[in-house]
């Protein structure tokens, strides 16, 4: 990459990227704990990160002891972070790592550059999609994970499809279930490659709950269409196959942490979230394994609370 | 009929197909002074063989010596260079290694290397294995040799074309999508074109209808010299992460009994191994495989050991047009005004400038001439190549909707504006890189949707939320 002159650094306590629950718990610990310029870097127009996605609920009873939906939730979780005094940059871009805190970032205002005691990786997980699963056929449009489908949904108010099918029983699958509702969309089945389902047992009847048949055992082998999709082939375990009829693929899980910007820095971290730099730690979902919005939240204040005691040393 | 002479509007060339091939032609031809009309059966332009390629910028060091292909390789190569700076398109240059990884392919290497030097390629240099090691350390170490040809490399399949297609627009060329040519009929002066568009009048036609060129001369002509076979070549395609593993492109020494694929840095920071090549009837399909796709990702990491640990962003399959014979079929009908541009299979994104020229010379040599445009305008186009600087450097962008490829609302503002606008979700994504990055639209489908709303042939979102 370059760029013509770099701008200025800004000198910051702490630079949290992503405004998750992750990224904004600890956002909200750092502050709180007198730390005075703690800045969070967002990419998205608002925070809140993937629970802003969730239309449903349940979220919120460990951290306000209450059930809210998942954009109430990010509001929430936001609004302590901003009361506690840090600072949220929306439309921020983190662009690449250097050693010992330093950070460049893309803005519509032009490039940034921040230097930092600390740097919170809180950059989250996304769904592999299907082209890292190698799934052949055609290239309609209608395919996509959860994440793309809940910001159609509660985001946009769009439906992308009316018939789709959706790949996977972990919990997420139930999210896309109650995506396709709000949109009024019906799936048209739930596949498993597993013998069985992913989600605990009080949760596994609830595709069926809706009337959506599920297949265990089951790939999808092929995606067909012209402009949109039409149908998919299904594979059974067996090798018996057949097609089905339906206008969108929804893949679900397949969790991947977002760590390109880790990666291209050349840094791994353990599972509490340290690496080679000590400038520099993880939190929430960038580790796996994958953690429900408010484990990841804990994760966060965890993070938070063991970098004020070091910079207290 | 047949007595009245052509309308005042008909077009000195009419060009069927704008794919690479067909908007080369229409920017030499009307920079050549000639009016022009190009007519595009889809949606927007490249939907065809142009849009599933290798990208690579080839010598043409293993083409028949002598050959028509050669020659417009070399003529389209020296172009691309002389052009690519006004036109703001990208050249990365890797060179590439044909490497052998067995005693009879490091035994074929004399004859490829005595081939590239008669095709005035004299640059070409035999590599030991330690050479290979140290160019591209990452490498299996089973290479056993190489030649290292240091002209070869990497350009924007995309960005180019419709650089050609820009300029030609500019310089007072037309072009109709969704104007596909249903029927026509010559008076002996002028074609009379049947699109659903209306119908056109041109003195001449040229076919680069790709793999529909055979089906445009037998429906128009009365007959086609050629028959078209597609071959469909699928290709995966690596992770940023991996782009530090492989500086140049690794070619496959051709074989007798196997087809080796290649390894190529693309301009974007990713790596790609492909194109399989399967021949089939279908001229429009082009699904990829999951068996195939796995042996192209088995064979990648067989190739470059660390590709095992890199993920896997995008899967395509492309189609080339190819016919019984492996050279290029350009013919020309003197009778009817007529140039048939077939057969043009993998190397038609190089030798498409050279094509152009030689297209021109032929209608030329039917007795046309034309007053050269004195200077012509010169678009250029936005730059997608990650190693050249991108919009979202600069202030102003409003918002970046597709966070892994860095689009930013400007850009795809611009895509859907302009002379020649993005018509379907692929148009758009080969004029921005919107969700061709590794989250395949994870973040960005449904903020595309709502952004490009009405304004594609095909919206992202049928309805709204019932």
């Amino acid at each position: 990459m370059t760029s013509a002159t770099p701008p200025p650094a800004s000198d910051v306590d702490i630079l949290v990227i992503g405004a998750g629950p992750a990224g904004l718990a600890a956002a909200t610990v750092l502050a709180a704990g007198g730390l005075r310029r703690v800045i969070v870097l967002e990419r998205e127009t608002a925070p809140g990160g993937v629970p802003r996605h969730c239309g449903h609920s349940p979220f919120g009873m460990r951290e306000f002891r209450r059930l809210i939906s998942g954009a109430e939730y990010a509001r929430r979780l936001a609004d302590a972070a901003t009361r506690a005094g840090a600072v949220i940059l929306l439309r921020t871009t983190a662009i690449a790592l250097g050693p010992g805190g330093i950070l460049s970032a893309a803005s519509p205002d032009g490039m940034l550059r921040f230097t930092a005691k600390r740097i919170v990786l809180a950059t989250g997980v996304r769904e592999s999609p299907r082209a890292t699963r190698l799934v052949g056929g055609d290239r309609p449009l209608g395919v996509m994970n959860t994440g793309a489908l809940q910001a159609f949904a509660y985001l946009e108010r769009l439906a992308p499809f009316r018939r789709p099918v959706i790949v996977g029983t972990e919990l997420i699958a139930l999210s896309a279930i109650l995506a396709c509702r709000h949109i009024g969309a019906r799936p048209a089945a739930l596949i498993e490659a597993n013998p069985g389902p992913s989600v605990p047992r009080p949760l596994a009847a609830f595709p069926r709950l809706f009337g959506i048949p599920v297949h265990y055992n089951t790939e999808i082998s092929e995606i067909q269409g012209g402009a949109r999709v039409e149908r998919v082939t299904l594979r059974r375990r067996d090798g018996v196959t057949r097609t089905l009829a339906c206008d969108g693929v929804v893949f679900t899980a397949g969790w991947v942490p977002e760590a390109s910007l880790a990666h291209a820095a050349g840094l791994a971290f353990d599972s509490d979230g340290r690496c080679s730099d000590p400038a520099i730690c993880a939190a929430g979902n960038l580790l796996p394994p994958l953690k429900t919005a408010g484990r990841s939240w804990c994760t966060g204040r965890r993070l938070a609370a063991s970098i004020l005691r070091d910079l207290a040393k | 009929m047949g007595i009245s002479g052509p309308a005042e509007d008909a077009a000195d060339v009419a060009i069927i197909g704008a794919g690479v091939v067909g908007l080369a032609i229409a920017r030499r031809f009307v920079l050549e002074g000639a009016r022009v009309l190009l007519l595009e059966k889809e949606p927007d332009i490249l939907a065809g063989a142009s849009k599933g390629n290798s990208a690579i910028l080839h010598t043409g060091f293993d083409a028949p010596p002598g050959s028509l292909e050669h020659a417009c390789m070399q003529a389209g190569y020296a172009e691309y260079s002389e052009i690519r700076a006004a036109l703001n398109l990208p050249l990365l240059e890797t060179g590439a290694m044909l490497v052998a990884w067995t005693e009879a392919e490091e035994e074929a290497l004399a004859a490829i290397e005595a081939t590239a030097l008669a095709n005035g390629i004299t640059d070409v240099s035999r590599l030991r294995p330690e050479a290979v090691r140290a160019r591209e350390p990452n490498l299996s170490p089973h290479a056993r040799a190489a030649l290292l040809i240091p002209g070869e490399h990497i350009i924007d399949p995309w960005s180019a074309p419709l650089a050609y297609a820009l300029q030609a627009l500019a310089n007072g060329a037309r072009i109709l999508r969704n104007a596909k040519v249903t029927a026509g009929r010559f008076d002996g002066a002028c074609w009379r074109l049947s699109t659903p568009a209306g119908e056109v009048q041109a003195r001449n036609v040229i076919n680069c209808a790709g793999l529909y060129g055979d089906l445009v001369d037998a429906a128009l002509r009365g007959h086609s010299d050629f028959t078209i076979r597609p071959r469909k070549g699928e290709f995966v395609v690596f992770d940023k992460a991996a782009a530090s593993l492989l500086g140049t492109i690794i070619l496959p020494v051709p074989g007798e009994r196997t087809k080796g694929v290649v390894l190529a840095p693309t301009i974007f920071g990713n790596i790609l191994v492909g194109p399989t090549a399967e021949d089939q009837e279908d001229r429009a399909r082009a699904d990829t495989r999951t068996e195939t796709l796995r042996a192209l990702r088995a064979r990648a990491a067989e190739i470059l050991p660390a590709l095992a640990d890199i993920q896997v962003t995008a899967t395509y399959a492309g189609l080339r047009p190819a016919t019984e014979r492996k050279e290029y079929r350009i013919i020309t009908d003197p009778a009817r005004n007529w140039i048939t541009v077939g057969g043009i299979r993998s190397t038609g994104l190089t030798a498409a400038l050279g094509i152009a020229r030689h297209a021109y010379g032929l209608y030329e040599g039917l007795g046309h001439r034309h007053i050269p445009i004195p200077e012509p305008a010169t678009p250029r186009v936005p730059n997608l190549a990650e190693h050249l600087p991108r919009d979202w450097q600069n202030p102003g962008y409003g918002q970046i909707i597709c966070h892994c490829e860095l689009v930013t609302s400007r850009e795809i503002e611009a895509a859907l504006a302009g002379p020649l606008p993005a018509a379907d979700l692929g148009g758009l994504r080969r004029r921005t890189r919107a969700a061709m990055g590794r989250c395949q639209g994870f973040n960005c489908l449904a903020r595309l949707a709502a952004v490009t709303g009405r304004r594609l042939a095909v919206p992202l979102a049928p309805g709204p939320a019932a």
